[in-house]
C-alpha cells in the first residue's frame, strides 16, 4: 500500500501557463520521514511544482496524492483537514506584519484547534525555543532580521506538528553560518518528529547537507531523481553543469527568436515578406 | 490513547499509552492539573507512549510548573524513545525530573 510508505505521489503532472509548458510529465514520490529536496535553477519549474503540492494550483493533467488523498478530488472540508497536517515555511516568511511573532506562531492553533489558551501559549513558546527564538514572542516581524524571520516562519509551520513540512528556499539570502543553522534545524525536526520534509532550494551546499533524495528539475522536467551520492555521480552534462555552477548556453531557434523580437505571438498571421518604407 | 492512574502510597502513578495528540492532550492536562490541585506527588509513566505532540508536552510542562510551585514531586518515568526525541528537540530533557523506572522514582 503506497499510502503507508509515501507522503506524496505525483504522477504525470503537466502544467501550462497559457501556451507555455511549465511542468512536463513530472512524476515523483516523497517517502514518509525523508527530506526530499527539489533543486533547480531559476525558471526550472520548482516553485510551480511546490504550488501544486500545496494545492494552490490545479494541474492541466496528472495527479497528486498528499498523505494518501488526491488533492484535486477532495472536498473543501477534506482539503482543510489535509492542510492542518501540512506546514509551510514560505520563502519570504509571510508573517502577518500587524501581529507579534508569538501571535503569528499561535495563529494556526487558535484557528484550527480547541486548545486552552495556556496550552497554546506554552506550545508557541516551545516552538520558539526549538528555532532558537526564545523570548522573541512579543516582537513584531519588522523588528526581526532575515534569519530570524525564516526561523519564525519555520516555528509557525511546525506549530501544529505537521506530518509533512514544506520549506521554500529556507536559506536563501542568509549568511552561510545562519543558513547552516537552518539546515541543522531541518535535520533535527525530521529526526525528532519523523515528519517528511520537502525543501525547495537552489542552494547546493544545503541540498547535499540535508537531502535524503534529490529531484533535479530543469526546464520543467525531472532531469534526475536519486540520493545525494547518485546525483553527485551522475554523468549527465546538464546535472554536472548545475553542480559545478556552469551556465548553459541556450539553444537558439532563429525562427522563434525573430518572432519574439518582432512581437509575433503564436497564432498571429505571418508578417509580409517585405514592404516599401 | 489510554490513561490509567494507580496509587502507590502517597504518590499517584499516571500511565499514558498510545498517541497523545491534539485530541487527547486536553484530557491528560485536566487529569494532571486536578492532581496538582490536590497537591499530590505524581509520576508519569511514558514507557508506552508511541507518539506525543506539542500539546501533550505542553500539558506536562504546565503540570510540572504547578508541582514546583506546590513543592510536590512530578517525575517522568521510563520515557519512550519517541517521547524522548520530542523532549530533546526543545531541550526539555534537561528540565524535567526523569527516572528509569517507577520503583527508582519512588525510592528517589
Amino acid at each position: 500500500m503506497t499510502a503507508e510508505t509515501n507522503s506524496i505521489e505525483v504522477r504525470n503532472l503537466q502544467t501550462y501557463y497559457g501556451s507555455r509548458h511549465i511542468l512536463k510529465n513530472v512524476s515523483l514520490d516523497v517517502r514518509m520521514g525523508e527530506i526530499f529536496v527539489i533543486m533547480g535553477g531559476s525558471g526550472s519549474g520548482k516553485t510551480t511544482l511546490l504550488n501544486h503540492l500545496l494545492g494552490l494550483l490545479r494541474p492541466s493533467s496528472g495527479s497528486i496524492r498528499i498523505l494518501g488523498r488526491d488533492v484535486n478530488a477532495v472536498t473543501p472540508l477534506e482539503k482543510q483537514e489535509l492542510r492542518t497536517r501540512m506546514g509551510v515555511a514560505f520563502q519570504s516568511g509571510a508573517l502577518f506584519s500587524s501581529m507579534s511573532v508569538g501571535d503569528n506562531i499561535a495563529l494556526p492553533l487558535r484557528e484550527h484547534t480547541q486548545l486552552d489558551e495556556t496550552t497554546i501559549g506554552i506550545v508557541t513558546r516551545l516552538k520558539l525555543e526549538v528555532v532558537s527564538l526564545a523570548g522573541f514572542e512579543d516582537l513584531m516581524p519588522s523588528e526581526l532580521s532575515g534569519g530570524m524571520i525564516k526561523r519564525a516562519a519555520l516555528a509557525r509551520a511546525i506549530v501544529m506538528d505537521p506530518r509533512l513540512l514544506f520549506c521554500d528556499e529556507p536559506s536563501a539570502g542568509l549568511d552561510p553560518v545562519v543558513a547552516s543553522s537552518i539546515d541543522d534545524l531541518i535535520l533535527r525536526l525530521r529526526d525528532a518528529m519523523g515528519m517528511s520534509i520537502v525543501v525547495v532550494t537552489h542552494d547546493l551546499d544545503s541540498t547535499f547537507k540535508i537531502a535524503d533524495r534529490i529531484c533535479v528539475l530543469d526546464k520543467g522536467e525531472v532531469l534526475a531523481l536519486g540520493t545525494v551520492d547518485e546525483i553527485r555521480a551522475s554523468t549527465s552534462p546538464r546535472i554536472q553543469n548545475l553542480l559545478n555552477r556552469r551556465t548553459e548556453e541556450a539553444e537558439v531557434d532563429p525562427d522563434a527568436y525573430l518572432r519574439r523580437l518582432m512581437g509575433i505571438r503564436d497564432g498571429d498571421e505571418d508578417e509580409p515578406r517585405g514592404k516599401r518604407l | 490513547m489510554k490513561m490509567e492512574t494507580q496509587e502507590r502510597g502517597t504518590t499517584v502513578v499516571v500511565t499514558l499509552a498510545g498517541e497523545i495528540d491534539l485530541q487527547h492532550s486536553p484530557t491528560v492536562r485536566r487529569q494532571l492539573m486536578d492532581l496538582m490541585f490536590e497537591q499530590r506527588d505524581v509520576l508519569v509513566d511514558l514507557s508506552r507512549v508511541a507518539y506525543i505532540d506539542s500539546s501533550g508536552i505542553a500539558s506536562l510542562v504546565e503540570a510540572y510548573q504547578a508541582a514546583r510551585k506546590n513543592a510536590t514531586r512530578f517525575v517522568l518515568v521510563a520515557v519512550s524513545a519517541p517521547a524522548m526525541r520530542v523532549l530533546q528537540l526543545a531541550r526539555l530533557d534537561k528540565v524535567f525530573a526523569l527516572a528509569d523506572t517507577v520503583d527508582a522514582a519512588l525510592a528517589g
